[in-house]
C-alpha cells in the first residue's frame, strides 16, 4: 500500500532540488526550470492531501488546476522578459544584468 | 508485491533522479529535458492517485506547452552554448546547506505527524468521489458552496494580461 508519507517525501526532495537550483544556478532560464520544480512539488502535494486526506472534497484538485494555469502563464511572461534582456544585452546570466533601465 | 506499489517505485525513482539532474546537469537544455520527465512522471502518479484530469492537463500544458517554450526561449538566447558555467563554490555549498535542512526538516515534520488517512490509493473506497469531467466543470463555473467561478474568471484575465503583456514585451521595437 502507497503510504502519504512515501509521496511527501518524494515532494520534498523535488522542492528541495528547486531550492538547491535556485541558489547555484548561473542562468536564468535555469532558475526559471527550478520554480518549476518547485511549483510541481507543491502541486502534487496539493493533489495528494485531496486524495488521501479529504477525499470527499474537491480543494486541492482544483488549487493545483489553477497553479499549472499561472504557472504557465507566468513563465511566459518572464520568458518574453528574458528574451527582450538577450536582445538588449546579449547575455541572461543573472552576474550579469546589473542594470534595469537600457 | 501489487501493481499499484512496483508503478508508484517506478515513477518515484524517474521523478525523484530527473528532479536531482535537472539541477545537476550543466547543459541547460539536458536539464530542460530532465524537467520534462520529472512533469510527465508527476502527470504518472496523478493517474495513479486517480486524478485522470489533472494528469491530462499536466500532460498538456505542462509537457506540451512550457516545456517546448522554454527548449524555444533556450535556443532563441544561446542554446546549447550556455553551460551553466563555473559556479561559486561559496554559494554552491550555502545552497546545498540550505537544501539539506530543508529536507531533513520536511522528513522529521512528515516523519512525526500523523495523518488520518481516510482513502488509501489503490484500494477502493466508499468515502473516495472520483472526481470525473463532470465534477470539474460544474464545479468550476459554479457560485455555489464549492463553486470557483471566481478564480476562473481572474485566471482567464490574467491568462489575456498575459497574453497582451507577451507581446508588448518582446515584439521589436
Amino acid at each position: 500500500m502507497i503510504q502519504i508519507e512515501y509521496i511527501l517525501v518524494l515532494s520534498a526532495i523535488m522542492m528541495f532540488a528547486g531550492v538547491f537550483g535556485f541558489m547555484t544556478r548561473k542562468s536564468t532560464l535555469a532558475i526559471l526550470l527550478s520554480i518549476e520544480l518547485m511549483l510541481n512539488a507543491a502541486n502534487i502535494n496539493f493533489a495528494v492531501f485531496n486524495r488521501m486526506l479529504y477525499p470527499q472534497g474537491h480543494e486541492g484538485y482544483f488549487f493545483a488546476i489553477f497553479t499549472i494555469a499561472i504557472a504557465a502563464a507566468e513563465s511566459a511572461i518572464a520568458i518574453a522578459i528574458m528574451i527582450n534582456i538577450y536582445r538588449q544585452l546579449k547575455n541572461i546570466d543573472v552576474d550579469e544584468l546589473t542594470k534595469m533601465k537600457w | 508485491m501489487e501493481s499499484q506499489n512496483i508503478m508508484f517505485v517506478v515513477l518515484a525513482v524517474i521523478v525523484a533522479l530527473g528532479s536531482l539532474m535537472t539541477v545537476m546537469s550543466k547543459s541547460i537544455v539536458r536539464a530542460a529535458t530532465y524537467l520534462l520527465v520529472v512533469l510527465l512522471g508527476t502527470a504518472g502518479l496523478y493517474f495513479l492517485m486517480g486524478y485522470t484530469f489533472l494528469g491530462s492537463v499536466q500532460t498538456m500544458v505542462y509537457a506540451g506547452g512550457v516545456i517546448v517554450l522554454y527548449v524555444f526561449a533556450i535556443l532563441l538566447t544561446r542554446g546549447q552554448t550556455d553551460k551553466a558555467g563555473k559556479t561559486n563554490g561559496a554559494v554552491t555549498s550555502w545552497g546545498l546547506l540550505l537544501a539539506l535542512a530543508g529536507v531533513v526538516g520536511t522528513l522529521a515534520v512528515v516523519c512525526t505527524a500523523t495523518w488520518h488517512v481516510v482513502a488509501e490509493i489503490g484500494k477502493p473506497s466508499e468515502t473516495t468521489n472520483s472526481i470525473t469531467m463532470d465534477t470539474v466543470g460544474h464545479n468550476m463555473i459554479s457560485t455555489e458552496h464549492l463553486g470557483y467561478v471566481l478564480p476562473f474568471e481572474a485566471v482567464s484575465v490574467l491568462l489575456l494580461a498575459c497574453i497582451v503583456a507577451g507581446i508588448v514585451i518582446a515584439r521589436k521595437r
